[in-house]
């Protein structure tokens, strides 16, 4: 038997377009807290899913317990001792907190010739796990009463009832209250203490460094290294993940921020839970960026500006005149652009050919007698952007879908372009697209905002936020709670605006 | 995975199975009856097909945006008793208006589209305002135009149209080119147009490849599916006033399942049941298929039964076929 428990070696994974793993690696010792760390794109989340059969890797061997296995699926790795709490839970509100527990392999009693689940040992269960993860509540109600801290503890229990040996925290603490993350450490190290292997996936320094106890660095679906955690330093961990000095990361910024041309005042959404009395204002040739934790509602705030979504306050002023915007078309008349952060579900249209897709919010420019299309003037538009975006296709005829990720998102800007809007709200604007075409769409940002065009950037990633705007909103739970000049911004003090909570 | 350019003949045989297949049906009709590959005989498939081919093209709009419309034989009856009921012969004795005044056949063509318009509009607004389902909308509004045409023509068959009436549908140019094929070919090159030209056409492509991504990129997406719903209307009605006086009578049997054979129709011509795509000519193709079939079988003395197995069993490999072909680039 080996010093280690589970052995992932050689990993690759494709995805149409883009190698998401290619030879990656993890080895895990018994009773240690073993931090995955990388980017945003990395392949952290995508090395979990191939151990936790989510995904079949294409290359690759996993051995546990020093035996080679192959996965099938979630229930068998749940079966092996193999256990993942995800980024984003997926609770079934509607049952009771023992179901979510046990759904998919509730204990069974025999009633006479039929085989039904066992309500009392299920729940009698459920009660120790929860325990064991210092949750008192009652295994038989919903699930939905829970917040979502708890229900993450849910989860962990889940893993605990599995008896596991490897458990997966995949962004445990990105919507946790600093006592709710304590509270979690507290169970991590006893689980710790009991032998269990913890892969712990996470893009806070402090944390890493204060729980972990070795550091695996991915970049770009590729391994890195290993290193123990002690004596590992922030700065030497940033420069392994991005793999270059921070500051040649980005393109150098021209622009000079001008008067301000796009106000917000007290805007709220008709949802209490969501973005309220938002404030803030945008100027001439600016790079702001949104920062916040899951479920701060940037998102939401920034769609509520486009009229995707309804507020009940609020004004829009832009150029000292009141903007009335209650669909995406009065924002588009008045000259902002939205670049939606899920590119597939709301920005391709993916059957559709790239031309397509880069008029479509423009087609009323290429009308030859308000009626027919202009077929050539349409080509010569989608011809000037491939050349000037650099977007690699065959043809204009070619299909979205068959874009890599990075060339999708420069159509989707393109689309925009073609309408010359003066405020550009990009949303996660290099969400799942690698790094050299990251660098390309900076460029992009770099230089629409030296034009003079007013740049909304959200993005989860601190380093591109710190890299890149002039300055950095930041909001938690809904609210905007405050703003840091780009030049003094860093990772404490955006954080400690961000976990700002009531 | 790299994708060959060169020619791939089983990719060519299982994208255009059932095509192939009507193709080489017809050849063995060909050869093994008589009469079959006469001038009549094609004279009678283009007659067959040109109200089919402008309700499939009405209907088209309403699956590329990953809709359906199961009102549309209704309306077609509906459109043809309303015809019948206008352009009786003035000195027939069993006229159903008696006070109807002679009016043209074409005057009452525009009453009829327009009468259905209203009708696909309000399909449109049903399933676009108040988000009904397309299935279950036209659903209904399927049950409530047969219950009208049943209450307008208190349930009476009619017959004893006009000259003028009965010649749009039975008369040609020079004996060779029916006139029911000009109303097939100005639609057709009509919807084309619309397809690939106008705004219209590029927002249906693009409500139906993602009609969350069109929203945002600015599309109204309400008016533009409220509009394809009452263009698909006007089609049925002019389908029902070509089926009328190719019949030469109508009752509120009239149309029934035309429908399905739309659907089944496109569907064969490649309009995808996931939306998006979806192309004029692979329409007419789609009909082409659908309307040799039937012939062949009637000419091969095949039982009516068992045409319609024959027609249920080609309607669902088409689409297995074109899910296959979606399926496959996962």
């Amino acid at each position: 038997m080996s010093e280690y428990r589970l052995e992932m070696r050689d990993v690759v994974k494709t995805f149409p377009g883009v190698k998401a793993l290619d030879h990656a690696q993890l080895k895990l010792r018994p009773g240690t807290v073993h931090a995955l760390m990388g980017e945003n794109g990395a392949g952290k989340s995508t090395l979990m899913k191939c151990m936790f059969g989510i995904y079949h890797m294409d290359e690759g061997s996993v051995t546990y317990e020093g035996e080679q296995v192959s996965i099938s699926g979630p229930l068998d790795a749940l079966n092996r001792g193999i256990a993942m709490v995800h980024q984003e839970l997926q609770p079934i509100p509607e049952r009771s907190i023992g179901e979510n527990i046990y759904v998919g392999r509730y204990p069974t009693k025999r009633l006479g010739p039929i085989t039904v689940v066992d309500h009392e040992k299920m729940y009698a269960d459920a009660a120790r796990v929860l325990e064991e993860v210092h949750l008192n509540y009652d295994p038989k109600a919903k699930l939905g009463t829970l917040s979502v801290s708890q229900m993450q503890l849910v989860e962990i229990a889940k893993a605990v009832s599995a008896d596991c040996k490897v458990l997966i925290l995949d962004e445990p603490t990105s919507s946790l209250t600093a006592a709710e993350v304590e509270a979690l450490f507290t169970i991590v190290g006893e689980l710790r203490s009991r032998g269990v292997s913890i892969v712990y996936i996470s893009h806070k320094m402090d944390e890493i460094l204060r729980i972990s106890d070795e550091v695996t660095i991915m970049r770009d679906g590729q391994y890195i290294g290993t290193w123990d955690a002690k004596g590992l330093t922030t700065d030497f961990i940033i420069t392994k993940m991005v793999g270059r000095e921070l500051t040649n990361l980005y393109p150098k910024r021209e622009n000079v921020p001008g008067e301000a041309v796009f106000e917000v005042e007290d805007f709220t959404s008709i949802n209490p839970k969501s973005f309220r009395h938002a404030s803030f204002q945008l100027r001439k040739g600016e790079i702001l960026g949104v920062a916040g934790l899951v479920g701060a509602q940037r998102t939401e705030l920034m769609e509520g500006l486009f009229g995707l979504r309804c507020h009940s306050a609020g004004r829009i002023v832009y150029k000292g005149k009141e903007l009335r915007i209650n669909q995406p078309k009065d924002a588009i008349n008045n000259g902002i652009a939205l670049l939606t952060e899920d590119r597939r579900a709301t920005g391709i249209l993916g059957v559709l050919s790239i031309a397509d897709n880069v008029s479509i919010a423009s087609l009323n420019q290429y009308l030859i007698g308000g009626v027919m299309l202009d077929d050539g003037k349409i080509e010569k538009l989608v011809q000037d952007n491939v050349a000037k975006l650099s977007i690699k296709t065959p043809s204009s005829k070619t299909l979205i879908q068959s874009l890599s990720g990075g060339n999708q998102q420069k159509v989707l800007i393109s689309r925009w372009l073609a309408n010359d809007p003066d405020v550009f709200i990009m949303d996660e604007p290099t969400r799942g697209i690698d790094v050299g075409a990251k660098y390309e769409i900076y460029c992009i940002i770099a230089a629409l905002a030296k034009q003079g065009k007013s740049i909304i950037m959200i993005s989860s990633e601190m380093g591109e936020l710190i890299g890149m705007a002039d300055r950095i909103m930041v909001m938690c739970d809904g609210r905007v709670t405050g703003f840091v000049d780009g030049k003094d911004a860093n990772q404490e003090n955006i954080m400690a605006l961000a976990t700002q909570f009531e | 995975m790299e994708k060959s350019k060169s020619f791939d003949l089983k990719k060519f045989v299982s994208d255009n199975a059932i095509i192939l297949l009507v193709v080489a049906l017809a050849i063995i009709t060909g050869l093994t009856t008589k009469n079959f590959f006469k001038p009549a005989n094609f004279k009678n498939l283009v007659i067959n097909m040109s109200p089919r081919f402008i309700i499939a093209c009405g209907v088209s709009g309403c699956l590329i945006t990953k809709g359906t419309d199961l009102s549309a034989g209704r309306q077609v009856g509906l459109a043809a008793c309303l015809s019948a009921m206008m352009l009786q012969s003035l000195d027939y004795s069993a006229r159903m208006l008696p006070w109807m005044p002679d009016i043209p056949w074409w005057l009452a063509l525009i009453i009829v589209m327009i009468a259905m318009g209203i009708i696909g509009a309000v399909n449109g607004v049903v399933i676009s305002m108040l988000k009904v389902p397309p299935f279950i909308a036209t659903l209904g509004m399927q049950t409530i135009v047969y219950g009208a045409c049943q209450i307008i023509t208190n349930n009476q068959p009619m017959g004893g149209f006009k000259e003028s009436y009965l010649k749009v549908a039975l008369g040609s140019v020079l004996n060779v080119l029916p006139y029911l094929a000009i109303f097939a070919v100005v639609v057709g090159v009509y919807f084309w147009f619309l397809y690939n030209k106008t705004r219209h056409g590029k927002y249906m492509y693009a409500i139906g490849g993602n009609e969350s991504a069109a929203q945002v990129a600015g599309v109204n997406v309400t008016a533009t599916i409220i509009r394809i719903y009452l263009l698909a209307g006007v089609m049925y009605g002019l389908a029902g006033f070509l089926v009328g006086a190719k019949a030469g009578g109508a009752s509120t049997a009239t149309g029934f399942g035309y429908e399905l054979e739309a659907i089944a129709a496109c569907t064969i011509g490649g309009v995808s049941a996931n939306g998006g795509v979806g192309r004029v000519g692979g329409i007419l193709i789609g009909v082409l298929v659908f309307e040799a079939l039937k012939i062949c079988l009637q000419f091969l003395g095949v039982d009516p039964a068992y045409t319609y197995i024959a027609q249920g069993l080609v309607i669902i490999i088409a689409v297995a076929l074109d899910l296959r072909k979606y399926l496959a680039k996962k």
